[in-house]
C-alpha cells in the first residue's frame, strides 16, 4: 500500500493517485446529476429541477445512462479500494467512540488507517445501494418490456429504487459535510491528491505511520 | 389531450392545489359495457381507431377472433374473446371490449412525476397529455388494469381518452355510438349503475345467471366504465379482469409514508448538519485558537 512516493516534499503525503481521483470525480458528477434529476421526479416540489436541467424528458432519457456512468465508476472503485475496506477491530472500536468523533474530540478516537470506519460504511453503502438501484433501474428504464405476468417486478423497483436512493442521500450529504466543512484539507486532497502532514496525523494516524514509518522523509 | 371546456379535479405531479378545483360542479360521466349482449363484432374497435385517427397495425392470426392480444399505444379499445367452460360443461362465449376504465382514483395518475401529464376532469374522465408526458412509464406501474401503453418511437404514453374531445361537446364517446346492439351505454354514473343494476337483476332472474352483476370496483374508488356480467363472482375469465383492483401496494408506499419519511429525513439532515456545524465547527478549529490569525490583536 505504501510507497516512498507517497511522501512528498514540503510536508505533503500522497493520499488518492490520479487514477483514484478521476474515479472519484466521475462517480461525483454522475451522481450529482442523477441526484438533482431523481430529486426532480421524487417530488412535484422538486420538479423545476428537471425543467432547470433542460426538460424533464430529456431528464428522462439521461438518468438512466448518468446511472452507468456512476455505477462503472462505484465498480471500479471497488476494484481499487474494496481490499482496504474491510472491517477491523479498530474499526468496532472506532464505532464505540463515534460520540468522540461526532464532538469533534479526535485525539480520544482509536487510531484509523487510510479509512476510518465511516468512510469504510460509505463505501459499503454506496456499493450495495448502487447495486440495487441498478437492479431495479434497469426495470424503471424499460418498463414497457416487462410483461404483465411479471409486473410485480416493477412493483418492487419503483419502491426499492427510491429507496436505495434515499440512503445514498443519507451517507453523500454526510460525505460532503465531512470533506468540505468539517475535515479541511479533505476536499483538496481529492483535487491535488495530497494533504499534509498534520491531516494525516490528525485524522488517519494508523495511515500515517505506514507511509512515513516505510519511507524516510524528503525534506 | 385538453379540453378547455372540462374542469380539472386531479393533477398528476402537481405542487399544491388545483386551480379552479370544485368551482363547478359535474356529472360523473360513465360508459356501461353490458357483456352480456355483446356480439363480438368490433364496431366499437373501429369507431375508435376512426375518430381518434390511429393509424392501423399489425394483427396476428392464432384461428381465433383474437387478432391482437392486448390494446397497444395506437389502439385503445379490444374486445377479449375467452372460451370459458361452465360447470356443467356447457360453453360459454365472454367478449369483454377494454379499455381505461377511467378509475375514481387512478394508478397511473398517482404514480406520474410530470406535472399535469395526467388529469382528471370533474367529471371524471382520466386523459394523458402527452405534451407533458416525459416517458417515464410510471403509469404503466400505477395502473392495475394493463392500459397504458408505451410508443417507444416518440417514448410518450397513450391510452383510451373516454373521447374527451367528443363529450366536451355533449357526444358519447365513438365506441357508444357505433354499438349495434346496445349493449354500450353512456350517460352520468347514477343513471349507468342503475341501468346496469336492473340488467344484472334481469339476468339473475329471468336468465338463469344467478352470480350475474356489475363490475364496479371499490378498491379503485369506482370506475368510469361499468360492466354487466354473467357471473360476476369471477371477473377473471374475461380476459382477466382483476377481482379486485387497487393501486399497488408498494406505489402506495413510495408515494405515501416514503415520501413523507424521505422528506423528512432529508430536511432534518441538513439542519442537523448545519446545527452540528454552528456548534462544533470545522475538526482542526483548535489549530486556530493556538495560533490567532494575522489580523487578530495581541
Amino acid at each position: 500500500m505504501s510507497t516512498p512516493d507517497q511522501v512528498l516534499p514540503h510536508g505533503r503525503i500522497l493520499r488518492y493517485t490520479f487514477r483514484e481521483r478521476l474515479t472519484h470525480w466521475a462517480a461525483a458528477f454522475s451522481y450529482i446529476y442523477l441526484l438533482l434529476t431523481g430529486l426532480a421526479f421524487w417530488s412535484p416540489w422538486l420538479f423545476w429541477l428537471a425543467v432547470l436541467l433542460g426538460g424533464a424528458p430529456v431528464s428522462r432519457m439521461l438518468h438512466p445512462w448518468a446511472g452507468l456512468v456512476f455505477i462503472g465508476a462505484v465498480l471500479y472503485m471497488y476494484g481499487m479500494w474494496a481490499g482496504q475496506m474491510r472491517t477491523t477491530e479498530t474499526d468496532k472500536a472506532w464505532w464505540h467512540s463515534l460520540h468522540y468523533y461526532i464532538t469533534n474530540q479526535d485525539e480520544k478516537m482509536p487510531p484509523a488507517g487510510r479509512y476510518n470506519a465511516g468512510q469504510k460504511l460509505l463505501f459499503w453503502g454506496f456499493f450495495l445501494c448502487g447495486l440495487l438501484l441498478l437492479l431495479t433501474g434497469v426495470i424503471l428504464w424499460f418498463p414497457e418490456y416487462i410483461p404483465w405476468n411479471l409486473r410485480i417486478l416493477r412493483y418492487i423497483a419503483v419502491f426499492l429504487h427510491a429507496s436505495a436512493a434515499l440512503l445514498t442521500i443519507g451517507l453523500f450529504m454526510i460525505h460532503i459535510y465531512m470533506s468540505v466543512f468539517a475535515e479541511r484539507g479533505a476536499f483538496g486532497s481529492v483535487i491535488r491528491g495530497d494533504v499534509s502532514e498534520d491531516f494525516a496525523k490528525r485524522y488517519h494516524p494508523g495511515w500515517y505511520n505506514e507511509v512515513v514509518g516505510s519511507s524516510t522523509p524528503r525534506k | 389531450m385538453s379540453q378547455a371546456t372540462l374542469r380539472v379535479q386531479k393533477i398528476s405531479g402537481h405542487a399544491g392545489s388545483v386551480p379552479g378545483e370544485g368551482t363547478q360542479r359535474e356529472y360523473t360521466v360513465c360508459k356501461l359495457i353490458d357483456t352480456t349482449t355483446c356480439i363480438g363484432c368490433k364496431a366499437c374497435e373501429v369507431a375508435c381507431m376512426e375518430w381518434n385517427d390511429l393509424p392501423f397495425g399489425e394483427t396476428i392470426f392464432g384461428n381465433t377472433y383474437q387478432t391482437m392480444p392486448e390494446t397497444r399505444w395506437n389502439y385503445w379499445n379490444l374486445i377479449l374473446f375467452n372460451e370459458h367452460e361452465r360447470e356443467d360443461g356447457t360453453l360459454m362465449w365472454l367478449m369483454r371490449k377494454n379499455q381505461c376504465m377511467h378509475c375514481a382514483e387512478p394508478g397511473c395518475l398517482a404514480a406520474c412525476p410530470a406535472d399535469g401529464a395526467i388529469i382528471q376532469y370533474t367529471n371524471g374522465i382520466v386523459d394523458f397529455q402527452q405534451d407533458k408526458c416525459i416517458g417515464c412509464g410510471y403509469c404503466i406501474t400505477g395502473c392495475p388494469f394493463n392500459i397504458p401503453k408505451f410508443n417507444p418511437e416518440t417514448k410518450r404514453v397513450f391510452k383510451c381518452t373516454l373521447c374527451t374531445d367528443r363529450v366536451s361537446e355533449g357526444l358519447e364517446p365513438a365506441c357508444i355510438k357505433s354499438c349495434p346492439t346496445g349493449c354500450l351505454h353512456f350517460g352520468s354514473k347514477d343513471d349507468m349503475k342503475e341501468l346496469a343494476e336492473r340488467r344484472a337483476k334481469q339476468l339473475r332472474e329471468h336468465f338463469n345467471f344467478p352470480n350475474a352483476g356489475v363490475y364496479d370496483p371499490p378498491g379503485v374508488g369506482g370506475t368510469g366504465v361499468v360492466y354487466v356480467l354473467h357471473d360476476a363472482t369471477q371477473p377473471e375469465i374475461y380476459g382477466g379482469l382483476p377481482k379486485d383492483p387497487h393501486i399497488p401496494w408498494t406505489v402506495k408506499l413510495w408515494k405515501g409514508p416514503l415520501k413523507w419519511l424521505g422528506n423528512a429525513a432529508m430536511i432534518g439532515g441538513l439542519i442537523g448538519l448545519f446545527v452540528h456545524y454552528l456548534r462544533y465547527g470545522p475538526k482542526d478549529r483548535d489549530e486556530e485558537v493556538k495560533t490567532p490569525h494575522e489580523g487578530a490583536q495581541p
